[in-house]
């Protein structure tokens, strides 16, 4: 149906079909490629949706609650810049592949397994943004706090985390559209994630696979748009004015 | 002197019948050539008139495949074609095209994936009988214009897998001795496997197992999970490498046949199939002739565990059965 329509606007338009019945398998089950048993619907796409964010956001979480402290302290004194920077863009450089990978090899499969991977991908972008945030905060506002009597744990949480945060959470950005694409291997390792639909394309078949990455694809955008409209709003009013 | 003429006659007379015998079969042997590399003698005799016909094998990703793109590659050059090889063509998908538009004149594919993946035969209802699985696959590929050469003795398929201690401890060898036991067993596969009939929903299905757990995994992690005792049971295939460099594990019987059988045929474009003429056909059956279970799982461990190059080890294969020196 879908593709008669789209050819009688264009021929060349016949390739929306293939979207038109993506679109059909998410919303409706139908049996396996390989028989016996029944795939796609909305009740399946939303359990590995929910496995997804699942898994991403409890990397996330963790991720944060590693690297902000430690960005934070290094930025405020100063020192580990080599361990800020330069440590971090090694660890971006590994592929997320290899990651997942050596991780599965060396420690084992499952829920926690595959976060604590995801956790180890998504440290370097906030570390990296947390310290130079932190760095970025001018000299004189940090000398007036001080002049006004501020203690250094109170520098740090009046003034520099305020102000660095729209670094940080830009680093959150990254790292969160990063993990949510990267969890799509996820299935390789013991979790169900949306990544079956592609992985498992013999299963889900054609259709089963392009609304795999279809599906992939609008979490991480939606994970994007989320984090950039949270970056505005804890950007202090000062600041934004200056972007 | 006398007495010798009618024997010289004799002799003239048995010459001339001998030489017209010896020419019909020279002629004969232009014609079908393979009367003279009989089944019993092994060596394949390269024949001149093949020299014109170039045939490109190609194979797709991974070691069997490499080794047996390899091995009929070897051996049809030793009959005297000229060959190309094309041998990393991804998956069956792409292999069937590549054959279909003449990148390729012939590759190695298995029967079950031939079945279910080119045409939408569902696992239940593939042949459980090897030779019915390959007869059918044969019709269904001459209806699209390829022709399927008879099949390796081996077939390569699923298995439920176990570390041999663990199938002692619970005297189990086939796999329907699973039942009962099989809920307190965690079973790991590939993620397809989860939802395929020739796999765990048959295995659920046909024996009426019920694992603890199954948990997807990735293909190559097979005997690790089973070495790290994270899996008490694993989906492994009949031709891995490691059956035969370990006897650690051990493969179940599938009594109930769950698994459909997997034997390799070379397809050819009907094209190629004409050109080639029968020397095709004869190398292709005869240098697979040796190809046990037994023999593809060490060809395999040659190159996954010992680290040759596939070309090396179907070498070394063609040689040591006879087929070339």
């Amino acid at each position: 149906m879908a593709e008669i329509a789209a050819r009688m606007i264009h021929p060349s338009l016949a390739f929306l079909s293939d979207f038109g019945n993506a679109f059909d398998f998410i919303f409706q089950t139908r049996e396996a490629q390989t028989g016996g048993v029944e795939v796609g619907g909305l009740h399946e796409v939303w359990t590995f949706t929910w496995e997804h964010l699942k898994i991403s956001f409890a990397a996330i979480g963790l991720a944060c609650a590693i690297a902000i402290p430690i960005g934070l302290a290094l930025g405020h004194v100063g020192k580990g810049e080599l361990l800020a920077i330069s440590v971090s863009n090694v660890g971006r450089a590994v592929p997320s592949l290899a990651l997942i990978a050596f991780f599965v090899a060396y420690i084992g499969v499952g829920f926690t397994n595959v976060m604590l991977a995801l956790v180890l991908l998504a440290i370097p972008p906030i570390l990296t943004n947390t310290y130079v945030g932190v760095r970025q905060v001018d000299r004189e506002v940090i000398d007036a706090g001080k002049g006004m009597g501020l203690r250094p744990h109170q520098v740090v949480r009046r003034i520099e985390l305020p102000l660095a945060l729209p670094s940080i959470f830009g680093g959150i950005r990254t790292s969160a559209v990063n993990v949510v694409a990267t969890a799509t291997i996820a299935p390789l390792a013991g979790v169900l994630t949306l990544g079956d639909y592609i992985l498992s394309a013999n299963v889900y078949g054609p259709d089963g696979r392009l609304a795999g990455a279809m599906l992939v694809a609008a979490l991480a955008l939606t994970v994007e748009l989320a984090f950039a409209a949270i970056q505005r709003a804890v950007s202090p009013r000062g600041l934004q004015v200056e972007t | 002197m006398r007495r010798g003429r009618p024997v010289n006659a004799l002799l003239a007379a048995f010459a001339v019948v001998a030489c017209a015998v010896t020419l019909a079969a020279c002629g004969d042997d232009n014609k079908s050539s393979d009367s003279s590399t009989s089944p019993s003698g092994k060596a394949i005799k390269s024949n001149p008139d093949n020299a014109n016909t170039n045939i490109t094998v190609g194979s797709k990703n991974f070691t069997e495949q490499f080794i047996l793109g390899e091995i009929y590659a070897q051996a049809l050059q030793a009959a005297g074609y000229k060959v190309k090889k094309d041998l990393n063509l991804g998956s069956e998908q792409i292999a069937l095209r590549a054959l279909k538009g003449g990148d390729v004149d012939g590759y190695p594919e298995y029967t079950s994936t031939a079945l279910t993946s080119f045409f939408d035969v569902q696992p239940q209802a593939i042949p459980k009988d090897a030779a019915e699985a390959v007869s059918a696959a044969q019709d269904k590929f001459a209806n699209e214009g390829l022709v399927a050469y008879p099949p390796t003795p081996f077939t390569s398929a699923n298995a439920v897998g176990m570390l041999k201690t663990k199938a002692e401890e619970l005297g189990v060898t086939k796999v329907s001795d699973l039942k009962g036991k099989s809920q307190d067993l965690t079973l790991y596969g590939s993620p397809e496997c989860r939802q395929r009939l020739d796999c765990l929903v048959g295995l659920e299905q046909d024996y009426g197992l019920k694992f603890k757990k199954f948990t997807p995994v990735a293909i190559d992690l097979r005997y690790e999970v089973l070495d790290k005792g994270q899996a008490d049971v694993s989906i492994i295939f009949t031709t891995d490498a490691q059956l035969s460099t370990s006897d650690k594990y051990i493969t179940l019987e599938d009594d109930k046949k769950v698994f459909p059988p997997g034997n390799v045929t070379f397809v050819a474009s009907k094209k190629t199939a004409d050109a080639a003429g029968p020397d095709l056909k004869t190398t292709v059956e005869k240098v697979q002739t040796g190809l046990t279970e037994r023999v593809m799982q060490e060809l395999n461990a040659r190159v996954d565990v010992d680290r040759e190059t596939p070309k090396v080890v179907a070498r070394a294969y063609l040689r040591e059965a006879g087929y070339i020196q």
